[in-house]
């Protein structure tokens, strides 16, 4: 009995081992030439236009058949995929410090990458607005209105979230110039975080939360994010509220050096987000919700959504890297107010 | 024992059986659970699957990144469950026919990916293989994608749902001792030909209970996969997470659409199993009697 009980295990052994080599032989063959693009959450539906569109452009100029795929997720996540070893060959997230991030721990992104492209390499732009529920029963106009007792206010996790970083960098900024003293920005948010019920840990999830479920008056949203979910639910359920004052939200692009250069698709992945500052594009990017650098040929019946905000930028936070760390990092600013207001 | 209890005319009921109210009550709070937790979701998803209609109902299955989530479904469970066929048989085999040091250890080690979160499972995974794992850049230096592809989908897979089959065959193994195999040993037989002719015919039931459940699990795992996959369209999608991304993208006839075909494939099995139970009920009981 000795001489055979071990042979089952052996011969599973040898079988599993000869198909792992086998797998990995498949999962490392690339056909044609492909570019990942690994993106965030709200950006579906804007890139499944702009790679048709590139795609159809590539084939007419190159006669290359270029074969665009997504991957979607909170932008933070995204971020940790790239790290762990996603061959993405551009990243497109919510915020310079998800591209950051990876270019410090991995060195496949150039440490200069947001001066290589325009207008701090982010094609687009949006803000952050307010979606109540029609006829807007809780009058809710402003930032002010949100951290008032009985109003329910939806946003995701600024932890996991890159639409709600810009949220809640939204909230503070415009506090700072309401109350000019930081005690008093600090009761603010700490108001306004006890009246958000549930904190989704992306900005679609929060939308789905707001819209499928009606949990909440409010919901803290992306203005592309919220045009997308006025129209799939209907406009005459609920209403957009465009504050006074909000930031200026920046999603920027990067090619990912070492992951292009390891599969030969710098021209294209390169060629990839030049094209984005293309009037056609911006006429796609416009007719997203997304707001266009560039205007002038986009269609005047998209612009008429975007309402003029008096916006502020990023910087008035230090950049990315200094806020990141200040408000969003281990106990910081966010995590007092959230424990302070429970 | 069924055939001995006598109705009485006078209402009196033996000892070991329930009052006509318990019994009610006991089959009334199963059915009940049984349509809120099963029947009444799986109402749901057809509903909502063919609420716009037929038409709406099959283009979900015309998109192409659909199509390939399935072919990717079905491409897993098909290298999974083979390798959890062989590697459940010689868990099985070890732990009910020989004795060793350890043991019990192994019986706990087998229990393993069903007491612990399947999100951890696909950490584990990329903490191993990942660019930033143990074995990250040994794999990169060879070019060897396994997280964020195929192979470590299959991976997370294999281990979500190793223990289906071996633990349907640990109790049947035991309780079936090792007699019979000695038995052909002492007449000359090889080992090979004990396994084939005495052990499999003896254990095919457990087994086939065993895969249907593996296959099952297998295409129906959502989150060590989830973590493992990347979740690029059209590539490393399977169809748990295509429903996913449909209900993010708002198309919800869509999800539901594709969370039918799933649900029609568990279907499948689960009615695969009966009629193989009805079939060959007899067979079934005989095999596991035998002992």
């Amino acid at each position: 009995m000795k001489i055979w009980q071990s042979r089952p295990l052996t011969t599973g052994r040898r079988l599993v081992l000869a198909a792992l080599i086998g797998l990995s032989t498949i999962g490392a063959a690339r056909a044609d030439v492909t570019l990942l693009n690994v993106s965030y959450d709200p950006t579906r539906e804007l890139y499944r236009a702009i790679n048709e569109a590139f795609a159809a452009k590539w084939k007419a100029e190159h006669g290359e058949t270029l074969t665009l795929r997504a991957s979607h997720g909170g932008s933070g996540a995204q971020a940790r995929s790239v790290i762990d070893g996603i061959p993405a060959d551009v990243v497109t997230l919510a915020l310079a410090a998800d591209i950051d991030v990876i270019a410090e721990r991995t060195k496949k992104i150039a440490p200069d990458w947001q001066s290589r492209l325009p207008d701090n390499s982010t094609p687009y732009t949006s803000t952050i607005v307010f979606v109540v529920k029609a006829g807007n029963p809780k009058g809710i106009k402003d930032w002010g209105d949100l951290a008032k007792p009985g109003v329910s206010v939806i946003t995701p996790n600024p932890k996991t979230s890159g639409g709600a970083r810009w949220n809640y960098l939204a909230a503070w900024g415009w506090a700072e110039d309401q109350y000019k003293d930081d005690a008093k920005v600090r009761d603010y948010m700490t108001a306004l975080f006890k009246n958000v019920p549930v904190l989704d840990t992306g900005a679609r999830g929060s939308t789905l939360t707001f819209a499928q479920r009606g949990i909440g008056d409010v919901l803290i949203s992306w203005e592309n994010d919220a045009w997308l979910a006025l129209q799939e639910f209907g406009g005459g359920k609920y209403e957009i509220v465009v504050p006074p004052k909000s930031i200026l939200a920046e999603p920027p692009v990067a090619v990912v050096d070492a992951n292009v250069d390891a599969h030969g698709t710098r021209t294209q992945a390169e060629a990839y987000l030049k094209f984005l500052y293309t009037p056609e594009a911006q006429k796609i990017i416009a007719h997203n919700y997304y707001r266009p650098r560039d205007p002038s040929a986009a269609d005047p019946e998209d612009l008429k959504r975007f309402a003029p905000v008096d916006l502020f930028t990023i910087e008035r936070f230090g950049g990315w890297k200094k806020a990141q760390a200040e408000h969003f990092g281990d106990g910081g600013t966010f995590d007092q107010i959230f424990k302070a207001g429970r | 024992m069924a055939q001995t209890i006598q109705p009485t005319e006078t209402g009196f009921r033996r000892p070991t059986e329930e009052s006509s109210l318990a019994r009610f009550l006991i089959i009334g709070l199963t059915a009940l659970f049984l349509l809120t937790f099963l029947v009444l979701p799986l109402v749901v998803v057809f509903t909502e699957a063919l609420g716009q209609g037929l038409s709406a109902y099959l283009a979900a299955f015309a998109d192409e990144d659909a199509q390939a989530a399935i072919r990717l479904t079905l491409l897993v469970a098909a290298i999974a469950v083979p390798a959890n066929l062989v590697f459940g048989v010689a868990a099985a085999w070890a732990i009910a026919k020989f004795e060793f040091k350890g043991k019990s250890v192994l019986l706990t080690l087998i229990d393993l990916p069903f007491s612990i979160s399947p999100v951890i499972s696909g950490l584990v995974f990329v903490l191993l293989f990942g660019a930033e794992g143990w074995l990250g850049p040994f794999l990169q230096a060879h070019n060897i994608e396994i997280i964020f592809a195929l192979p470590g989908i299959v991976l997370a897979t294999i281990f979500v749902t190793f223990p289906f089959i071996a633990r349907e065959l640990i109790p049947l193994m035991m309780e079936q001792g090792t007699e019979d195999e000695e038995a052909a040993l002492s007449l000359g037989a090889s080992g090979w030909q004990t396994f084939w002719r005495i052990t499999l015919p003896n254990i095919r039931w457990g087994l086939l209970y065993g895969v249907l459940l593996c296959n099952a699990r297998a295409m129906g795992e959502f989150g060590a996969v989830s973590v493992v996959s990347g979740h690029i369209r059209g590539l490393t999608n399977t169809m748990p997470l295509h429903v996913e991304i449909l209900y993010n993208e708002y198309n919800l006839v869509a999800a539901f659409a594709v969370a039918s075909l799933l649900a029609l494939l568990a279907l499948v099995t689960l009615l695969i199993k009966t009629v193989l139970e009805v079939r060959y009920g007899d067979e079934l009981a005989a095999s596991v009697r035998r002992h």
